[in-house]
């Protein structure tokens, strides 16, 4: 019986290879702020990854409580920020899309479940004013542990 | 000379295989391939001269759904006014949205030409508007958000099954429109502590 030819697998392999090198997004920014998303029954997906600039919030991670406490924080990027400087993030969040994906920026707001609403409105606010209307509540789906 | 007919021995490829396995196994494990999801909304336009301007709504297209700093819930329309829990908000906000039975205190229905589809009688005016305080907690907000779209979503499933003889997710994109037209998410948020301002986020 003649052997299987196996000379062209690593050409297989590398094809699947590249599929995952092309869908693959490393992790863009490391988390300073811890966060349990709530859970829903209506969760839509979000389909264009492209589209999505993420807004942190919830309370610091272990090292850095002891300098800032427990309260609540927002991350924009890699950096603790204020309401005040979301403006600065959208508009360089729109600055780095495409012309024609501009319109369709969303935010998606990843935020502790035991956050107040005090500085969820107050982010929501600014980004009312930096004309980024497009949210989205960040939340698993019921029954789907993650 | 004795050299020149030697052949040149095959590289030996046999590993290019495991290398590669060992890429891939890398890159399968550093994708991140679980999408986001949530509720989305959109908010309202900021517009800095809207501050004062209070618009006028019927008192019986109102259902206020105010969730306090105990993260009490309470539903005042023109029927009822209490507080309740949050398994019950969805169908209070079903009965308010459709208004079935006519219902005087419940919002008006009026003719409303849907865009590419033709005349419905709808409760197109209702407005539910959610408050919250600034200490209320974000997860029991989100549950009521949750629950509102939930009442929104199953009248536009209800509705598909009735007018069009399928389900919600068996409907094209255009027939999804028209569920919405015929039941537009109209749900304000107020800014904490500042009621009566009517800001629509749909």
């Amino acid at each position: 019986m003649p052997e299987l030819n196996t000379s062209s697998l690593p050409d297989l392999i590398f094809t699947v290879l590249f599929f995952f090198m092309m869908v693959t997004t490393m992790r863009e920014v490391e988390l300073k702020v811890q966060f349990t998303t709530p859970s829903g029954t209506e969760i839509e997906k979000l389909e264009k990854k492209s589209l999505v600039s993420h807004i942190y919030i919830g309370p610091p991670t272990k090292e850095y409580r002891a300098a800032l406490g427990p309260a609540p924080r927002i991350q924009l990027n890699d950096k603790f920020a204020e309401p005040d400087h979301i403006r600065d993030f959208v508009v360089s969040e729109r600055e780095s899309m495409a012309e024609k994906d501009k319109p369709f920026m969303k935010m998606s707001l990843k935020i502790d479940t035991n956050t107040q609403m005090g500085i969820v409105t107050d982010v929501k606010q600014a980004l009312r004013k930096a004309w980024a209307l497009n949210i989205v509540y960040s939340a698993t789906k019921d029954g789907k542990k993650k | 000379m004795g050299k020149s007919g030697r052949k040149v021995p095959g590289l030996n490829s046999s590993s290019t295989a495991d290398i590669s396995f060992i890429l891939l196994i890398f890159f399968l494990v550093t994708t991140s391939m679980d999408t986001d999801t949530g509720l989305s909304r959109r908010l309202p336009e900021w517009d800095p001269n809207a501050e004062e301007q209070e618009v006028k709504i019927k008192e019986r297209n109102v259902m206020v759904v105010n969730v306090n700093k105990a993260n009490e819930i309470w539903v005042k329309n023109g029927v009822i006014n209490k507080q309740i829990e949050v398994s019950e908000l969805k169908d209070l906000a079903k009965e308010f949205i459709a208004n079935p039975n006519d219902n005087v205190n419940l919002p008006v229905k009026e003719d409303y030409e849907v865009p590419g589809f033709r005349t419905i009688v709808t409760t197109v005016k209702h407005v539910i508007s959610l408050q919250t305080d600034r200490s209320t907690n974000y997860e029991v907000y989100f549950k009521v958000q949750n629950e509102l779209t939930k009442a929104y979503n199953e009248l536009r499933d209800e509705w598909c099954k009735q007018v069009l003889g399928k389900g919600w997710d068996d409907c094209t994109e255009d027939e999804k429109t028209y569920a919405k037209g015929m039941y537009p998410s109209k749900i304000s948020e107020a800014e904490p502590k500042q009621y009566g301002s009517a800001a629509l986020a749909q």
